[in-house]
């Protein structure tokens, strides 16, 4: 998101220890600090962010988590540009928890928010320029020449006379020198590397099964378990059936079963066991509050807080309230949507090896400092004394955020004194998600004589995912939970008259922060509304959002450009268009989406996506990104829905929470725009214009205004 | 229990009913076959069974005695089955996490379709869910390796 970027964000999200004194020492890089932790071994050269070892090996330290959105590939990119090597010359490993490793934009040690290259790409040039200059600068005191009169090639230094050094032959010297300051970095026109479509450097492992994700990761002696929690939201363990207890630990293979924090845990030799045996136990759950809470209560919940200009307010342009009166012509509708799962399809699993003085946790965690804490409370051990091993993620989607599935594994390997791997079933993942908030808000808006929008006003009602992760980033009663806010506190449009505001309303499950965050409810939300109008002031809705893009450029650009890549105005027959437009993660993007609908049966045919994201690091990974984000937006917007009776979530699996599959896609039509604006994020916000582009698709095709997703509750779908 | 799984035969004390899926990751140590769902709703747990795709998270072991099991390990030793190529060539994975499942569908269908057309892989290959959305470059790349197969087998 583009608050998370801003100075007062950082200061506001600043929230521990870790936070403090590491952005220092993270930004003043080469040379200092890790040199112990990271270790030297073979005489070489170690920084935070590289290690070049004697024998020429140059490995990159990953600190963000790779799930998917290349950063394993894109990160080292940026590295090796300044370092002059090849994309295929640096080895890449996940950055253990650390202070240089706090995501800057953030303030902890996240990957999220569409922050890993906007974070890191002054951070990684600079690493690799100043570890360039200090090799030069060690080769160069070899031949007795100046460093300027030295150059650097493929993982060489080479002086006028034509003699070569390789970086590992000069990386010991050149770890003793001091770190230079203000090392120049290559401009834009001489990038070899950054803006090029390199390969993945993780597909390797991906097509022959040797990848290694959380659940893949075999320690010696290592066993498995099973879990089970309450299945009411918010429940916890009364007991397990004494006999149960027996007779499942008598099972083959089982060792112990384990009352947990988080509920209860067979361990086995091998998981198959783990799951029989436990699928034996009889358990017994306190409810806890949500015994009786069900998707009706929530509904109602949000829908009697809405009271529009009632909450923080966020944006204030000039008077709305005034203008949301006659002889304006007056629009006010309400929107609602539903929780959704994030549904990575690698389970959530965690697994730990505890020992006496110390615990190695390997896990895939979108949040390695918190992991930490988190696994050190559980072992009853400090922080220092607990290592966390990022492996791949199969999927984060903010899910990996979440710490939930770390301390069962490090109670349970404390209690049998062996490594355990804990391994969620898909319906423990499914029925014990945090959630994508759902909403109830109240949009309104005004049109003047001419049909000219002179009003514009949201009420957003939704709880807030910030006020359970970051407390104190909203202790203010004064601020809103800027990842409630987002594409709604940026309203692009022209209008003199604008008011936002913000109405935390907690429904009594943890909700999580979910691709594209709040962009995703604010976006459906503000590009059907602004649909609406356009309608009622009997404009086109590309002509009509135009207009008011005056002033801005990016915005403009981004639609005109999707517009044109999709024909706007002429469909094929029996086709229908919507449009909408964001900007998220300072990216801005506009999107057509393409629909028939033939016997109350919706069809997505086409979705055009123009993006402008700035200065791209890898427009194939780019690519990939936006139309990944739109499947995932496209899924969640015809079929996304968790509901709730007595507290337990209904659906269990993939059979009912729908995701889309090969068959059921549309063509995905992608334009990368040319800028050389800054970088900006792309993992996420074209999940966010997709419900809007279909729904004003099928108001287009219908004249049915969708204010309630999913899709398939109202169409065939 | 005696298997042979990628031509290799090799012995598992696992019981009968354990499903293959477990067999592979837990007691013979290759994960290379994903535990996606346990119900055969998502096809990440694919592998062949005498050459047709199955799903290996609800198969039990029995099943395959006397059989032969082909897991992704076993689709080339080099990355070199020509899915594998045109899965590097056009980069598809992204988390990579049902990519296994993908290949070995994928893999069964070409064996059976040296040149599938757009309808043969939606048929083939609409139960294995991918949650990044890889769709398109999936198609894409076994269009392209149908491709490659046939280039080799020319020459």
């Amino acid at each position: 998101m583009s608050a998370v970027m801003s100075p007062g964000r950082r200061d506001f999200l600043k929230l521990s220890a870790v936070a403090g004194g590491g952005l220092v020492i993270a930004l003043s890089l080469p040379a200092c600090g890790r040199k112990q932790a990271l270790g030297s071994e073979a005489g070489g050269m170690p920084n935070a962010w590289l290690r070049i070892g004697g024998d020429n090996t140059i490995t990159v330290l990953v600190d963000k988590s790779e799930m998917g959105q290349g950063v394993y590939t894109a990160l080292p990119m940026l590295l090796a540009e300044e370092l002059e090597v090849p994309l295929a010359a640096v080895r890449v490993e996940a950055a253990p928890p650390g202070p240089e490793y706090v995501n800057r934009a953030i303030g902890v040690q996240i990957t999220g928010g569409s922050t890993s290259v906007r974070e890191s790409w002054d951070k990684l040039r600079e690493a690799g320029a100043t570890a360039r200059v200090m090799l030069v600068q060690a080769a160069a005191a070899a031949w007795g020449v100046e460093p300027a009169e030295c150059r650097v090639e493929g993982g060489r230094v080479l002086n006028a006379d034509g003699d070569a050094l390789t970086y590992g032959a000069v990386a010991e010297a050149a770890s003793k020198l001091p770190v230079p300051k203000d090392v120049p970095l290559k401009s834009p026109d001489t990038f070899k590397l950054i803006g090029t479509p390199a390969r993945r450097t993780d597909s390797p492992g991906k097509v022959d099964g040797s990848a290694q994700f959380g659940i893949d990761v075999r320690l010696p002696g290592m066993l498995y378990g099973a879990l089970a929690q309450s299945p009411v939201l918010g429940g916890s363990l009364k007991a397990v059936h004494a006999p149960s207890g027996e007779a499942a630990s008598a099972m083959p293979g089982v060792h112990a079963v384990v009352p947990t924090s988080t509920g209860v845990v067979v361990v086995a030799d091998h998981y198959w066991q783990a799951r029989k045996a436990l699928n034996a136990l009889e358990i017994e759950w306190n409810a806890g509050p949500n015994a009786d809470l069900d998707s009706r209560g929530i509904a109602a919940t949000l829908a009697n807080a809405a009271r529009p200009g009632s909450g923080i307010p966020v944006r204030s342009d000039g008077d709305a309230a005034a203008a949301l009166k006659a002889p304006n012509k007056v629009l006010r509708a309400i929107y609602r949507l539903p929780l959704l799962a994030h549904a990575t399809l690698e389970p959530m699993n965690c697994t730990a090896d505890v020992q006496p003085d110390g615990c190695d946790v390997y896990v895939g965690t979108q949040w390695q400092d918190a992991a930490q804490a988190t696994a050190a409370k559980a072992a009853g051990l400090d922080p220092a004394q607990v290592r966390i091993h990022t492996t791949l993620l199969g999927g984060g989607f903010g899910r990996r955020l979440e710490l939930d599935f770390i301390p069962a594994a490090v109670e349970v390997s404390k209690a049998v004194g062996k490594p355990v791997q804990v391994i969620w079933s898909r319906e423990d993942d499914m029925t014990h998600d945090a959630y994508r908030p759902p909403a109830n808000h109240v949009a309104a808006g005004a049109l003047d004589g001419n049909g000219r929008l002179v009003a514009w006003q949201l009420h957003i009602v939704s709880p807030s995912v910030t006020a359970r992760m970051f407390p104190a980033a909203v202790a203010d009663p004064k601020v809103a939970d800027p990842f409630a806010v987002e594409a709604a506190q940026n309203f692009p449009y022209d209008v003199p008259n604008v008011a936002v505001d913000y109405n935390q309303q907690e429904i009594g499950i943890n909700v999580g922060y979910w691709r594209s965050v709040s962009h995703a409810l604010n976006c459906f939300v503000a590009e059907s509304f602004m649909d609406e109008l356009a309608h009622a002031a009997g404009q086109d809705p590309f002509e009509f959002r135009r207009a008011l893009l005056g002033s801005q450029p990016r915005f403009r650009r981004a639609l005109e450009e999707a517009a044109a890549m999709a024909g706007w105005g002429k469909p094929a027959a029996g086709r229908h268009q919507g449009i909408a437009l964001m900007e998220g993660y300072g990216t801005h993007l506009a999107q057509v989406a393409e629909v028939s609908i033939d016997g109350g049966q919706v069809k997505v045919h086409r979705i055009c996506c123009a993006v402008d994201c700035g200065r791209m690091v890898n427009p194939a990974i780019v690519e990939s990104q936006i139309e990944s984000g739109i499947v995932f937006g496209l899924t969640a917007a015809l079929w996304g829905e968790i509901t709730l009776e007595r507290g337990r979530v209904r659906q269990t699996n993939f059979d009912g929470y729908r995701l889309l599959r090969l068959n059921e896609m549309p063509a995905i039509e992608v334009k990368l725009l040319a800028s050389t604006e800054a970088p900006g994020g792309v993992g996420e916000p074209s999940t966010a214009l997709v419900a809007p582009a279909v729904c004003n698709a099928i108001f287009a095709a219908t004249g049915r205004r969708l204010r309630d997703l999913p899709i398939g509750k109202a169409f065939r779908t | 229990m005696k298997l042979n799984v990628n031509g290799r035969e090799l012995d598992t004390d696992a019981a009968a009913d354990t499903p293959i899926l477990w067999v592979l990751r837990d007691h013979l140590g290759m994960t290379g076959t994903k535990f996606g769902c346990g119900r055969a709703l998502c096809g990440a747990c694919t592998v062949h069974l005498d050459g047709a795709p199955i799903r290996s998270c609800v198969t039990p072991l029995a099943a395959a005695e006397g059989r032969r099991i082909t897991t992704v390990e076993g689709l080339s030793p080099d990355r070199g089955h020509a899915l594998q190529r045109a899965w590097l060539e056009l980069d598809v994975p992204q988390c990579g996490y049902c990519q296994s499942g993908q290949l070995m569908s994928a893999a069964a269908l070409l064996a059976s379709n040296p040149a599938p057309t757009d309808a043969d892989i939606d048929a083939a290959m609409s139960g294995n869910i991918c949650r990044c959305g890889t769709y398109p470059r999936i198609r894409k790349a076994i269009h392209r390796a149908a491709e490659l197969a046939r280039d080799g087998a020319a020459s």
